[in-house]
């Protein structure tokens, strides 16, 4: 579910909405206070939650209010970028926010989240350990987080027209497939597949590091079809490209509108992304916060959520009830060797962040 | 008159909400910064070689797509004009009923038509005839814009083609004048006020667009919209992309200016 863009809708919207809160800042406080005051005054017996687009199985939020009588407000948001602006615009005070790694990172290192109490949760142990240890990439010591799904970025190809499994980087930067490509349309998800390729991490900032990777990805833009986000999955089923850049998550879904589509983790290594639920700062009730996360860690309701997004879980108790074929297909859960060289995105400095989007301006405007 | 000043309250409060306060964020972000006070620091990077570059990509973009929909649009304005009146209102009507739909959706639809096994090349492939490579590309850019486009041209020539009477025509074939004279000397010069309307309606929103670049042009071309984009979302740097509208709005505000001060000076003169 990481970066699901729709990016036209997006760039407007977040545009709007900053214009929109600033000017309510500045003409009309006093209504602004109201508002707040009041999800201040409501907020004994409600929890205000952000979360990705169809990231939930609804059912869980009315057995979670009938069971304990706490409202649950719920939000949505695209992009962990929408959220941030979302949660920093101030408008709405959200209490528990579900977003991606690198974003938590940003979110907790500007003292925006609260430390959870997870001595309180009494199902916080069916998280299976492993992706604990792969969270401390973002949080160090995982008392500001609990892992909710996970997913990696691979390579969809269509082994109709691929004469052997893609399973390696090679195959975008080798010229096999010209005109047959679509990358991902986003900067850190781009130059990720060439820096994995030259066998750098992800997280470098090392600046020849990344202009060996924007070489590399200069090179191979005569040879790509498109530059997509969310377009990905329906020009694979189209088959309008033979290989494309993807998310775990959209590969399934391909693969169930067109069998010959295949996905697979590039052995060089990619991206692990993992979405984890945090608590703000602004948050009122952390006890009620704790019992909706700890309630989420719930077996019976991780397998609700699990079976309407089907994306991996960390929540070994789901995992283990699953019946042995949905655990062995790779499609949803890679295996290990799979995912050994892949590693989890961390906030990038600002000098980085800022080379990458010069980067990528001088890649695409020329 | 006087009492009634109070109804354009609503229109005041919308522009200054959502017209002027925006304006003058948007310059205390292009133009302030906390450690400088007032800066030009971010206008200077708003016209390094690359952001120049991507916008005359746009430009070029933008102005193919302004001509082109003014050569549709005109002769059919004219044609439309030369029908009863009945039939008017209809064909204004489907030219317009595309706009019923979100633009959203209609440039996701150029994507089924032009992609490489979309609907034209199997239409091309039934006929046998050698596929296009259009899909991603910056023609298919412009096509979209045509397509999205054509309404805000052809609405505004119509209306001044329209208004330009039937005597006046007469008048100047009574006098010896051919068509072509007629058309140079009478109808052309009488509706440049919708020309040039339609010409801004046009080539302003195409030059800032983001949207139908990323659809249409698979990501490889990158217009001043996606570089403003780009800057604000992904790269947060809000300064930046302030900047860079700020000398997008330089450029198309003058444009703005011009246009309606010469139709008025056009519509005193035919009157």
């Amino acid at each position: 579910m990481n970066k699901k863009v729709r990016r036209f809708g997006q760039g407007l919207l977040i545009v709007c909405v900053c214009c929109f809160f600033l000017t309510m800042i500045g003409c009309a406080k006093k209504e602004n206070k109201k508002k707040t005051e009041n999800s201040v005054n409501t907020g004994k017996n409600t929890l205000t939650v952000l979360n990705y687009g169809e990231y939930i199985d609804r059912d869980v939020l009315d057995t979670f209010e009938k069971e304990t009588g706490i409202k649950i407000l719920y939000e949505e948001a695209t992009t962990p970028e929408e959220m941030y602006a979302k949660y920093k615009g101030g408008a709405i005070n959200y209490d528990l926010i579900c977003t991606s790694d690198y974003m938590i990172e940003k979110l907790k290192d500007e003292g925006e989240l609260k430390e959870l109490d997870i001595d309180s949760m009494q199902y916080y142990e069916n998280i299976d350990e492993r992706y604990l240890k792969l969270s401390k990439t973002f949080d160090p010591d995982n008392n500001y987080s609990i892992p909710y799904f996970w997913g990696t970025i691979g390579i969809l190809y269509n082994s109709k027209y691929a004469d052997k499994p893609v399973d390696t980087w090679e195959a975008l930067f080798n010229g096999d497939y010209a005109g047959e490509i679509i990358m991902q349309n986003s900067i850190r998800d781009a130059y990720m597949c060439a820096l994995k390729y030259k066998g750098y991490s992800l997280n470098t900032t090392d600046k020849d590091e990344i202009l060996a990777a924007h070489e590399l990805l200069l090179k191979q833009k005569k040879d790509v079809e498109a530059y997509f986000v969310d377009e990905v999955r329906e020009e694979m089923v189209a088959e309008n490209a033979t290989v494309a850049v993807c998310y775990s998550g959209e590969a399934y879904l391909a693969n169930e509108y067109n069998e010959d589509l295949q996905y697979a983790v590039p052995k060089e290594g990619s991206n692990l992304w993992i979405d984890s639920w945090c608590m703000t700062k602004r948050c009122k009730d952390e006890k009620n916060a704790c019992k909706f996360l700890d309630f989420l860690c719930r077996e019976d309701i991780a397998m609700l959520n699990f079976e309407e997004i089907y994306y991996p879980t960390p929540n070994k108790a789901v995992y283990e009830k699953l019946p042995k074929d949905v655990q062995e297909d790779t499609l949803v859960f890679p295996t290990d060797e799979a995912i050994a060289n892949s590693e989890v995105y961390k906030t990038l400095d600002k000098d980085t962040t800022r080379l990458l989007g010069d980067l990528w301006k001088e890649l695409k405007v020329y | 008159m006087k009492k009634r000043v109070w109804l354009t309250g609503p229109y005041v409060f919308w522009i200054v909400i959502f017209t002027i306060l925006p304006v003058i964020v948007l310059l205390w972000y292009a133009l302030y910064d906390s450690k400088q006070g007032i800066t030009f620091e971010h206008l200077r990077e708003a016209v390094k070689p690359v952001h120049l570059k991507a916008f005359w990509n746009s430009i070029l973009i933008s102005f193919e797509c302004t001509v082109i929909c003014l050569l549709l649009a005109y002769p059919l304005a004219l044609c439309i004009r030369a029908l009863k009146l009945g039939k008017r209102s209809t064909m204004i009507m489907i030219v317009i009923a595309p706009m019923w739909m979100n633009y959203v959706l209609r440039i996701m639809s150029w994507q089924l038509i032009l992609s490489k096994n979309g609907l034209l090349n199997s239409l091309l492939t039934i006929l046998h005839l050698p596929n296009h490579d259009l899909g991603n590309s910056s023609a298919a850019i412009v096509i979209g814009m045509i397509y999205d486009y054509l309404p805000f041209m052809l609405l505004p020539v119509y209306n001044s083609i329209m208004s330009v009477g039937d005597d006046v025509i007469e008048a100047a074939r009574d006098l010896g004048a051919n068509k072509l004279t007629v058309f140079a000397k009478i109808l052309l010069p009488l509706t440049i006020p919708g020309i040039s309307s339609g010409i801004v309606m046009v080539f302003v929103p195409a030059l800032t667009t983001f949207a139908i670049s990323d659809m249409l042009g698979g990501g490889k071309v990158m217009l001043i919209g996606n570089i403003i984009e780009q800057e604000f979302i992904s790269s947060m740097n809000w300064k930046l992309g302030a900047a860079l509208s700020l000398v997008l709005m330089i450029v198309v505000i003058p444009g703005l200016f011009i246009s309606p001060t010469k139709a008025e000076e056009q519509n005193t003169i035919i009157n």
